[in-house]
């Protein structure tokens, strides 16, 4: 049976454009309001990724981490998200969720408990920013077992010889870092020299399918639109600390920013 | 878990960078794999080549004024009445400080790899100060991320990196204090790495961070152990080293060439920050029993809440303020070949006090920890027992503190 990642893509393909998959924190900036959030903006994005805060986010730039803490502050436990990403799963059954986070919270949790409870609420993917290959390998294994999908990271620093091995140990989706930089950066590469980046790694193996991250926004969509998939994360966050700011309507307003990121891609 | 004898504590590590199984490694994000693949490879060739050694030891000799000098406080011993108590003064070193020999060879191999920019954090501001030095010396270009915290109670050390032409970013995440300069300067090394070097003030982070900083702190107890012979004409039966730790780079190198003798003739003592009495917050993950964490690209003992979220640390001395702890010392505890134990604010403040009111020599807050360990043991023991404190930092730096918590100028 395909993965409800891999059906996603199959879909998105169908339509003749690539995947759109968004980032927020779980509990940003309350858990209701993140569940909110995620009900509504996966109307439109086709895999919804979820971040469980952390108070050391060594990769991440500023808009996430104001997300991550303003979440941890609110209270936010790492069962929290578990039932956030539960509630979610039982109004939007075949809605591929994935979550992403730092080890250490995997570590404290002890490995097997966590991924169970994964398996339990049906967590489809997972990215550990802080596990790199080969690492990994142990973890990405105990992850398959259980149907969950392990998505590795690759980035424009990862040498050749090390993309052909994390492809090989890869599960149905790969990550691509599209520059160097924490997420949220200004995109300093040309569309031109990512994709080039991406086309390497997507000939190695045309069934896995990449995504490409890092610096996506309304702006740069559309000119990665060949990508199988496009991951954006902080300008949605950046949303959420605005509307606050101006005390609006979160739910609407970063609705209404994925709708029209998914509108440039279309 | 076992400690090996004849190879240095910094290569007891597996292939994946755990010492004794459980800590080290290199938890880090995608994008740093090849630069920390790469600084290795060359770290590797650099420590087994003559040329380099002889640079080393030539900006040791003059540049650092290797070696620092090894002397008796007298005045102290008789006070105390007990053990004698030895210092050996790092703080004589260029710029005041141990870091000086971290940031040293940090700075040659960045030459030596062809960057041209530097970058690295600060909690006291020492790692900076010298790292701005070595900068300045090699003519590479430095930034130095540091805590706002900090930044405010460690002007001196600020003012001089500012003249070594250092740029300082201050950092306001988090508790504002080292983890989070920590955090942000790998945060610029994940976005520039290809044209930086990056410097860890410590013992700390990734592997191979760990293993450059001890190798060259390790220099402290080279020197030591000449100064040893020449003075007691062989190493002592009865010696107890006392050292701070923060991270763990001072004491680290105070003890390297002692690690292999036997604990009844050499034991090994590090005192860490159980910041201020009254509070629950302090910097101590080994002597209060942490559990097992990853931080900064590292498993090592740290102090976090049950779900991994690192805790606030408090501690009035800055080098000594951070959650987590060199996993080459959470290897000496494991295999109980060193102790650990901390001293409170007050007490090193105490210890301050008397070691400069008896002695020509003024130790920063960081050392006065481990003398503070140093005054509550010493009356107990024989005369015969040499202890010796690592004086690693002059306390100009605390200045402001010291001024504010004692009234002195």
């Amino acid at each position: 049976m395909t993965s409800l990642i891999n059906q996603a893509f199959k879909n998105a393909k169908k339509e003749n454009r690539p995947t759109l998959l968004t980032y927020t924190v779980a509990g940003d900036n309350t858990k209701k309001k993140s569940l909110e959030i995620l009900k509504s903006i996966s109307n439109y994005a086709d895999i919804c990724e979820l971040g469980f805060p952390h108070n050391t986010p060594i990769a991440d730039g500023g808009q996430i981490q104001t997300s991550a803490y303003r979440a941890i502050k609110n209270g936010v436990k790492i069962n929290d998200v578990f039932s956030i990403a539960k509630n979610f799963k039982k109004l939007k059954r075949n809605k591929p969720i994935i979550l992403m986070g730092y080890y250490n919270m995997i570590f404290q949790y002890s490995e097997n408990k966590f991924l169970e409870k994964c398996k339990k609420v049906k967590i489809d993917g997972l990215i550990v920013v802080d596990l790199p290959y080969p690492e990994n390998k142990g973890f990405a294994i105990k992850c398959k077992k259980r149907g969950i999908n392990f998505i590795q990271l690759v980035s424009p620093t990862t040498s050749k010889i090390r993309l052909k091995k994390i492809i090989k140990d890869s599960h149905d989706m790969i990550y691509y870092i599209s520059m160097l930089s924490t997420t949220g950066g200004k995109l300093k590469v040309s569309s031109k020299k990512i994709l080039e980046n991406y086309n390497k790694i997507k000939n190695q193996n045309k069934s896995k399918n990449v995504v490409i991250g890092f610096g996506i926004t309304k702006k740069t969509i559309k000119s990665l639109k060949k990508a199988d998939g496009l991951v954006v994360g902080s300008a949605i966050c950046k949303e959420i600390t605005n509307s606050i700011k101006k005390r609006q309507n979160i739910v609407k307003n970063v609705t209404n920013i994925v709708k029209g990121l998914k509108k440039e891609i279309i | 878990m076992k400690l090996r004898k004849k190879i240095p504590l910094i290569d007891q590590h597996d292939k994946n960078g755990f010492w004794g199984g459980k800590f080290g490694g290199s938890f880090i994000p995608e994008t740093l794999k090849r630069p920390v693949e790469d600084l290795t490879n060359k770290f590797q060739k650099l420590r087994n080549d003559k040329k380099f050694l002889k640079k080393r030891d030539f900006y040791f000799k003059n540049y650092i004024g290797s070696p620092t000098s090894f002397i008796k406080l007298e005045n102290l011993t008789n006070h105390l009445g007990g053990a004698q108590i030895w210092a050996k003064v790092v703080s004589e070193a260029n710029g005041g400080a141990h870091k000086i020999y971290n940031a040293t060879v940090h700075a040659l191999i960045c030459k030596a790899m062809g960057k041209k920019y530097i970058v690295g954090d600060t909690g006291a501001g020492y790692a900076g100060k010298m790292l701005s030095m070595a900068a300045k010396k090699f003519g590479l270009k430095c930034k130095i991320f540091m805590g706002v915290k900090d930044i405010k109670r460690q002007k001196p050390n600020c003012e001089a990196m500012r003249k070594n032409g250092a740029e300082i970013i201050p950092v306001y995440s988090g508790s504002q204090t080292l983890v989070d300069a920590v955090s942000e300067c790998m945060r610029y090394w994940v976005s520039n790495c290809d044209n930086t070097h990056m410097c860890v003030g410590s013992t700390v982070g990734p592997n191979i961070f760990v293993k450059i900083c001890g190798w060259s702190t390790a220099q402290i107890s080279r020197e030591l152990k000449k100064q040893l012979k020449s003075e007691f004409n062989k190493i002592p039966k009865k010696i107890k080293l006392i050292n701070c730790v923060g991270g763990g780079s001072s004491a680290y190198g105070f003890w390297s060439e002692f690690i292999d003798f036997e604990k009844k003739q050499i034991e090994l003592i590090g005192v860490e920050a159980g910041g201020p009495k009254k509070s629950n917050l302090h910097a101590a993950p080994l002597s209060r029993g942490a559990k097992l964490g990853i931080l900064h690209g590292a498993a090592a003992y740290c102090c976090q809440d049950k779900e991994g979220q690192i805790k606030e640390t408090e501690s009035i001395s800055a080098g000594l303020d951070y959650p987590s702890v060199s996993p080459i010392h959470c290897f000496l505890k494991d295999t109980k070949r060193a102790r650990y134990t901390y001293a409170t604010d007050e007490d090193a403040l105490n210890a301050y006090q008397l070691v400069t009111k008896l002695e020509n020599l003024n130790p920063s807050l960081e050392p006065s920890h481990a003398f503070a360990e140093a005054i509550r043991i010493a009356p107990g023991l024989s005369k015969d027992t040499i202890i010796i404190v690592n004086s690693c930092g002059d306390a100009k730096k605390d200045r402001d503190i010291l001024r504010e918590r004692l009234g002195k100028k």
